[in-house]
């Protein structure tokens, strides 16, 4: 064969490989969207689910699946700032900086179950915080912070040295130089990272089945008291989440719907990322423009 | 005199600014302290936990990792519970190792395809639909698998649909999208001027990619596959779904069998903390703790191997 002809060949096969995974990847796609979109209405999105009839919706599991977001979001995004910003701009080259990086790079890549188990051991029975939507925060910020620092981590990378310069040519100290001149300029690029991460935090379901628990009690949505038990806010509630929902009614649900609701949920969850991923892009570049001159 | 003490103290304080930044430092300092406990706490807890078995319940190491009856209710004739975790871990190896089989000719080549062929249809189609694919939830990927993969193994070869087979297949399309997008990441740091002296040499295009960039992407190309392996290894929900946990050695791909995580997640609500069939669960957590590790390692032997040369 010349290698005219090999060339001709492995191109058309790479476009075979590829076209094929196209195929695939839209494929599973589609099903999700096709599967689910039916599903998909008011009365679902809203409703309490049932255990033993059809009909039930997804209201308390998609409301537990925010709120564990955003308090979960609330406590890594502090800690990940602050690690980040000592790892890039005061971290010295040497083996305690090194020994420290593995730990991040050791943490990011333990799977998520060994994670939540942890989560369980620590504070489900040694804090007795019990199944609570406080433990599977917590769990979620171990999982959430590797990923958060590094991300934030690149986005102070992307900010030129001469910016640091500047500021300390104005007789900035570090830490002001940081705050006022570093963070602001990389807001836009820090920003499409938390909503990145938060995606992955919305769909996380390993970490949370024994630390947040998969039960889903009743709320009492006109009830905006915290320590009130039946209150949507209260966090020490167990507190199922959509992700969780869909592994636990596929595992051992009994509700003839059961399938239904999954596809409708998935359908949920895998907007829900598009969404967090088209708002990342578009955030992103719109506060870029506001906040430089480019 | 006292007005020159004082202006000297006045010059020796510290001022706002330093102290500020003395503030700002040890607050970050300790965000990642922070993080660096909880490495720390969790390898430490869960690794006291997993030891429990072996020190306070007295089961051999040799016996828990070559045994083959996982039956922690259960003693046998010699009075000792059968806690063999071969079974977990031979269908947590497999399932890995095959799916990562699978996926890595179809990331890579389509990783070639984005960057050497067609990188406008790469940066318009491919790029966006892998990245969205890296953040679908497993469950949900787990979902899909009971209700199309399942059933289409029951229907070619019989039997449940559970199994081995059924996993790998799930597993595949999951990496898929994270092995592709790292490999394409891995082709496009390959300096260009390698590809313009490949082509100036008279080489087709396919012997540009063969004979150089894939070869100077190696390094770059094994570590996407193993991140991709150490996902598949750790994998929960998932693979759960589709395996069919049963806690036998897999003897065909498509009988049911269990992994690692699989044993986990079914088992840790189901029994009371402290006794041995507890601790049991928590030494395949450390197994699985352990694994993670050495994938870490893998992947770090590779980037110090590919800085080298």
């Amino acid at each position: 064969m010349t290698s005219k002809k090999q060339n001709q060949l492995a191109i058309g096969a790479l476009y075979g490989i590829a076209g094929l995974v196209v195929l695939i990847l839209l494929a599973l796609l589609g099903y999700i969207l096709v599967s689910g979109m039916p599903k998909l209405s008011w009365h679902f999105l809203t409703s309490p689910a049932k255990a033993f009839l059809s009909g039930g919706g997804v209201g308390i599991q998609l409301f537990n699946s925010f709120y564990l977001l955003i308090l979960a979001m609330l406590i890594s995004f502090p800690i990940a700032l602050g690690a980040a910003i000592y790892l890039y701009e005061y971290a010295k080259d040497n083996w305690v900086t090194a020994t420290i990086r593995t730990a991040i790079e050791i943490l990011s890549s333990l799977p998520s179950v060994v994670v939540g188990l942890f989560g369980f051991l620590f504070f489900v029975v040694k804090l007795r915080l019990g199944f609570s939507i406080l433990s599977g925060a917590f769990a979620l910020t171990f999982f959430n912070l590797p990923l958060l620092t590094r991300s934030i981590e690149d986005s102070l990378r992307t900010i030129s040295d001469v910016q640091r310069e500047g500021g300390l040519a104005l007789g900035l100290s570090r830490w002001e130089t940081v705050t006022r001149v570093i963070l602001p300029a990389a807001v836009p690029s820090i920003l499409t990272g938390v909503i990145l991460s938060a995606g992955r935090v919305f769909g996380e379901a390993a970490a949370l089945i024994y630390t947040a628990g998969q039960s889903a009690p009743a709320l009492n949505f006109a009830d905006w008291n915290p320590f009130n038990i039946s209150s949507p806010l209260n966090p020490m509630r167990p507190a199922e989440t959509l992700a969780v929902h869909i592994w636990k009614i596929n595992s051992e649900g009994i509700m003839p719907d059961a399938k239904a609701i999954s596809s409708g949920s998935s359908a949920v969850l895998v907007l829900a990322i598009l969404l967090f991923n088209f708002a990342a892009r578009y955030l992103g570049k719109r506060l870029y423009k506001r906040l430089t001159s480019a | 005199m006292k007005a020159t003490q004082q202006l000297e103290q006045q010059l020796k304080r510290r001022s706002k600014a330093a102290k500020l930044e003395i503030w700002g430092r040890v607050v970050s300092f300790s965000a990642l302290l922070l993080i660096v406990a909880v490495v720390v706490a969790i390898i430490g807890f869960v690794a006291s936990k997993g030891i429990a078995t072996f020190t306070s319940n007295h089961v051999n190491l040799w016996d828990f990792l070559t045994g083959k009856q996982w039956n922690p209710n259960i003693t046998d004739a010699n009075g000792k519970p059968e806690v063999g975790a071969l079974p977990m871990i031979v269908g947590s190896f497999l399932i890995t190792i095959l799916s990562a089989l699978v996926a890595t000719p179809f990331a890579i080549g389509t990783a070639v395809f984005m960057n050497e062929i067609s990188p406008n249809k790469g940066a318009k189609i491919l790029q966006p639909v892998t990245e969205l694919l890296v953040g679908i939830p497993s469950v949900v990927y787990g979902f899909i698998g009971l209700s199309v993969v399942v059933p289409v193994t029951r229907a070619i070869f019989g039997g449940s649909g559970f199994g081995i087979l059924s996993g790998t297949c799930v597993l595949f399309v999951m990496i898929l999208p994270t092995v592709t997008s790292m490999s394409a990441d891995a082709l496009k740091s390959v300096p260009r001027y390698y590809r313009e002296a490949s082509l100036a040499l008279g080489a087709t295009q396919w012997q540009t990619i063969y004979k150089v960039v894939l070869r100077a992407a190696t390094p770059g190309l094994m570590t996407a596959v193993v991140f991709g392996m150490a996902r598949a290894f750790g994998e929960a929900l998932a693979v759960q779904m589709v395996i069919g946990n049963a806690a036998l050695m897999p003897n065909s791909l498509v009988s049911p069998s269990s992994t690692l995580t699989s044993v986990l997640t079914t088992g840790i609500g189901n029994t009371v903390m402290g006794s041995l069939q507890n601790n049991a669960l928590w030494s395949l957590a450390l197994v699985l703790l352990l694994m993670s590790l050495v994938f870490n390692l893998i992947i770090r032997l590779i980037g110090r191997k590919g800085r080298l040369q």
